[in-house]
């Protein structure tokens, strides 16, 4: 197939790693280039890309993992709500094995909380439309992707007059916390791959701070091996040419523009909250978005006490210190020994596309299988 | 959840609620396509195109060379399957 064999084309690959090679000559310095999205971690360590790229490159695994970053007195107050009597807990498979302070949402189920894994929020709306006498809670998490997914179906309940339907809302939103990092003293970036598929809602005006003000390059990029080495080549060649601008390399699916349907069932159904705890980063301003008052009947929030109770990390974890570039996942302490894929201490084991996640499991063969790879 | 997978539009289930049936490398499941709906893309229009789904909502149009593009690489890399098995797991039986 035409398009296939180019895509795969490994001299493709190899030629762009040779123009980031010499990119990286003529700027003459190490650089550290940032992924934000766990979705581009993934693929990095999946495709062996770190081994196929010259020494002075850095890339560092940013926070861009919704699971990840879900502080455990959020899994807490899940498992809080699925203990009710009477109630249907809903979820992404995804977040069922986030470490809570006392146990997961799958060993509440396995103690006898009703709690189901449903592909889509509209398939947990289902549940509640033919269980009138139960109450149904769905767990909404993810960043801008997944918003307007729960916003939509919210909307959808409404309209039904379906009562007993509500969501847990842990929403998060990018733009603030790539600002946090900005501001970080601890952290020196040259510049981001920006994140494919939340910019396909939010579009590319709401980076423009970055270059702008914080004067570093940004190229939002797709998942694919030579999608993420083209996006590199690009910040190389801003950074080379003394450039800083937002660019675009996942035109096929990103419209600058955004969704403007996706973005107007979001501003309809959620609004900004003062602030909202991440795993490992620590409390973020106007970083998470909760359900206006509006829609309170589908707010589990709104609907249920909960705990609310704010949990320390296990002191053992360095979530935090992976999640900001300051140690790769191999350097801390618990990695593949008290945790692991298996049995998760840290968010960033819990999610394939947390960076210890992936680089435990694709970790060892990286720079054998690389070129065979691709 | 983030990644997302391509499929196409083979039917209009519920206008009204902009509902529409997708063909996901051959499994069918109903999904929500509010979000590709516009002026210049009314409901009825919509069959036939190609859709990046994120977690049942179309959330984006995408060329079809470039969707049947990726959709063949992450199938040959079993990237595919667990979304796939998500849906097949969602579906009555």
């Amino acid at each position: 197939m035409k398009y296939v064999d180019e895509f795969r084309d490994r001299a493709k690959a190899l030629s762009l790693v040779a123009e980031i090679e010499q990119l990286v000559a003529r700027i003459g310095r190490p650089l550290q280039i940032m992924e934000v999205c766990g979705g581009h971690t993934h693929s990095i360590f999946r495709y062996g890309l770190e081994g196929m790229l010259p020494k002075e490159i850095e890339l560092v695994h940013g926070p861009g993992c919704p699971v990840c970053v879900l502080p455990m007195g959020r899994v807490d107050d899940c498992v809080a709500i699925a203990n009710r009597p009477g109630m249907i807990f809903t979820t992404f498979g995804d977040a069922m094995r986030v470490p809570g302070s006392k146990k997961n949402l799958l060993q509440a189920k396995a103690d006898g909380a009703d709690v189901r894994m449903v592909y889509s929020p509209m398939d947990a709306l289902g549940i509640a439309r033919k269980n009138p006498d139960r109450e149904v809670v769905f767990f909404g998490l993810g960043f801008e992707t997944t918003m307007p997914s729960t916003a939509l179906t919210i909307l959808q309940a409404h309209a039904e007059g379906i009562q007993n339907f509500s969501i847990f809302c842990n929403h998060i939103t990018i733009v603030p916390t790539m600002k946090a990092i900005l501001d970080s003293q601890e952290m020196h970036l040259d510049g981001f791959l920006g994140p494919g598929h939340v910019s396909m809602v939010i579009g590319l005006d709401p980076y423009e701070f970055i270059a702008s003000f914080y004067k570093m390059p940004m190229v939002v990029a797709g998942f694919e091996p030579l999608d993420i080495l083209q996006s590199l080549w690009m910040v190389l060649r801003q950074i080379a040419e003394g450039r800083c601008e937002i660019e675009n390399q996942y035109a096929r699916v990103v419209a600058d523009s955004g969704n403007a349907q996706a973005l107007t069932a979001v501003g309809e159904v959620y609004e900004l909250r003062e602030h909202f705890e991440w795993r490992g980063l620590g409390s973020i301003n106007k970083s998470g978005v909760k359900i206006r008052s509006k829609y309170a009947q589908h707010d589990a929030e709104a609907k249920y006490a909960l705990p609310g109770v704010r949990i320390e990390d296990p002191k053992a974890c360095q979530c935090g210190e992976v999640l900001k570039g300051l140690i790769r996942p191999a350097q801390c302490k618990v990695f593949g020994k008290s945790c692991t894929p298996e049995t998760p201490l840290g968010a960033l084991m819990v999610s394939s596309e947390g960076a210890c996640a992936a680089y435990y499991q694709y970790g060892g063969g990286i720079k054998l299988n690389v070129r065979a790879a691709l | 959840m983030c990644l997302g997978i391509p499929g196409r539009i083979v039917q209009i289930d519920d206008a009204a609620k902009k509902l529409a049936t997708v063909d996901v490398s051959g499994v069918r499941r109903q999904v929500n396509i509010a979000c590709v709906v516009d002026e210049a893309h009314p409901v009825a229009s919509c069959v036939g195109d190609w859709v990046l789904i994120h977690v049942g909502f179309a959330m984006s149009r995408i060329d079809e060379k470039e969707a049947a593009l990726t959709l063949q690489i992450l199938r040959e890399l079993g990237e595919a399957q667990a979304e796939l098995e998500a849906m097949r797991g969602s579906l009555p039986s």
